[in-house]
């Protein structure tokens, strides 16, 4: 009976969050469209997600590509099939492996750090303090930051798949002696518009959950400076399984428009 | 205090009601704050003072009751009337609320984003900043972040901020906690000095009985979430009602 009660008020709780969720997600399409328009604290939060992600997202993506070259070659090579090498990786890396780690990647850095700004700015009445002096508060500090990550993500994604393919191409050079030019020749001519469109919709996807959750948690956390902590924790958490989620049905969409 | 009574209230609350599920905070609150006066509400912890005071500026939504300032029902205000009707209030915050990411400037830059008459010309703004912040004395803290100041300089930081738009009612939420008693004369010595410079009408939230002596012109004491007794500061100490002495002991 015990153990009833709790499975039930935990799906309960679990239904009442999703619900929240979705209000929240109303409320920012409601806000989005109208005035006035907090451009500059739009395009500052564009440059603190995207700028300071960068060395992150490249590191990460640079590391991928060669360990995940260097993981496939004896595999490929057991076949005699290392000449499909450059083809596998970019495939692999542009349509699933890029965009989730480095979704991944940015719920963990963007995800908390929006987690933890807004859920400390809510327990020291800074958002109070917003709203008297008349500024809309989930104006200025959350549709700018949904915003910024939903148009940031495609971006860095973009960016850690290049890195990460010239961490193969130079793997590919110095155990296969293949050129940079010929591993290029051949990722773009294995490449379709159906691998990068796919893999680029779900990217801005993937950049509206970071935000949303991670402005959701920050600008409804409760119970003092332990609360900012679980607020940053759970954005984190929710995040990462909100992404594999929306990978899924992306990846079931994407095979009935593109047959992949 | 009789002349002040005959006019009409600049902010009003009638019957005011807050629940939070089973816990009734206010059980029909009513008080009246009239132009130029210092009213003070005293009340225990967890008296229902604050959840008042942020019903009285819309961040709370009230179960019950009447909310008029300069004589608007605040409940069936848009949220564009509302925000314009807050320029009109200042409001101090417990903690400062400054806000930590921004230079002391920014803060106070930022309630006049909203105002293009002061935004218009940058020196404008610029004029009205130092101004505020010369009024309470930390001019020379301009650039500074708020991490980088004291409790007591956060606490005028935090009121030049709520003085920038020159507003004519301020509400004051605990200005004295958390200060050590000398930093806490000058709040209040502060606060005296703006009521004179500005002419506004304050309403402070407070359990410091030297900050209610000092600054009150009239008291509601909040006991249960009703008005429990009214009066000057000097009628309320003379009281023999034991809820009442227990305030002031």
């Amino acid at each position: 009976m015990n153990a009833t009660f709790k499975i039930s008020s935990k799906v309960n709780l679990f239904f009442t969050e999703v619900g929240d969720v979705t209000f929240f997600a109303i409320r920012f399409f409601k806000q989005v469209f109208t005035r006035p328009f907090e451009t500059k604290e739009f395009l500052r939060q564009c440059y603190l997600m995207g700028n300071r992600s960068l060395l992150l997202v490249g590191v990460t993506g640079f590391i991928l590509g060669l360990v995940f070259t260097l993981q496939s070659r004896p595999t490929l090579m057991e076949f005699g099939a290392q000449s499909w090498m450059p083809s596998m990786i970019s495939i692999s890396i542009v349509r699933e492996i890029g965009p989730v780690i480095t979704a991944l990647i940015c719920a963990g850095r963007i995800g908390s750090g929006i987690g933890a700004e807004l859920g400390s700015m809510r327990v020291t009445e800074q958002i109070d303090a917003m709203e008297v002096s008349g500024t809309n508060p989930f104006k200025y500090l959350v549709v700018t930051r949904i915003l910024a990550t939903t148009l940031m993500l495609p971006l860095l994604i973009i960016f850690g798949d290049a890195i990460a393919l010239v961490g193969s191409a130079i793997v590919e050079n110095l155990k296969g002696a293949v050129s940079f030019q010929l591993y290029f020749n051949q990722v773009f001519e294995a490449l379709a518009f159906s691998d990068i469109i796919p893999a680029t919709v779900k990217s801005f996807f993937f950049g509206f959950a970071i935000g949303l959750i991670g402005c959701y948690k920050g600008y409804n956390c409760n119970k003092g400076t332990v609360g900012v902590g679980e607020a940053s924790n759970a954005a984190v958490v929710y995040t990462s399984m909100l992404l594999f989620v929306i990978d899924f049905i992306a990846v079931f969409v994407s095979d009935i428009f593109f047959e992949i | 205090m009789k002349t002040m009574i005959k006019e009409e209230p600049v902010l009003e609350l009638k019957n005011l009601y807050k629940h939070f599920g089973n816990n009734k905070v206010l059980n029909g609150f009513n008080l009246q704050l009239y132009k130029g006066e210092n009213l003070v509400v005293m009340g225990k912890s967890g008296s229902g003072k604050s959840v008042m005071i942020k019903c009285l500026v819309g961040l709370m939504q009230a179960d019950g009751g009447s909310i008029r300032i300069k004589g608007q029902d605040i409940t069936s205000l848009g949220q564009r009337e509302l925000d314009l009707l807050r320029t009109e209030i200042g409001f101090l915050f417990q903690g400062s609320a400054l806000y930590d990411s921004m230079t002391v400037r920014e803060n106070l830059y930022f309630p006049l984003r909203r105002h293009a008459h002061i935004m218009g010309r940058e020196e404008e703004a610029e004029k009205w900043i130092r101004e505020a912040l010369a009024n309470v004395g930390l001019e020379h803290a301009i650039d500074l972040m708020p991490d980088e100041l004291s409790g007591g300089m956060k606490r005028r930081v935090a009121l030049a901020r709520a003085l920038i738009l020159k507003p004519k009612i301020m509400l004051y939420d605990e200005p004295t906690t958390g200060l050590d008693p000398i930093t806490a004369k000058e709040i209040i010595q502060l606060m005296r000095a703006i009521q004179k410079t500005y002419g506004t009408s304050s309403l402070i939230i407070t359990h410091d009985v030297d900050c209610a002596r000092v600054i009150s012109n009239r008291m509601i004491l909040l006991v249960d979430g009703v008005n429990y007794a009214e009066g000057t500061f000097q009628e309320l100490t003379q009281s023999s009602d034991p809820k009442i002495k227990a305030f002031f002991k």
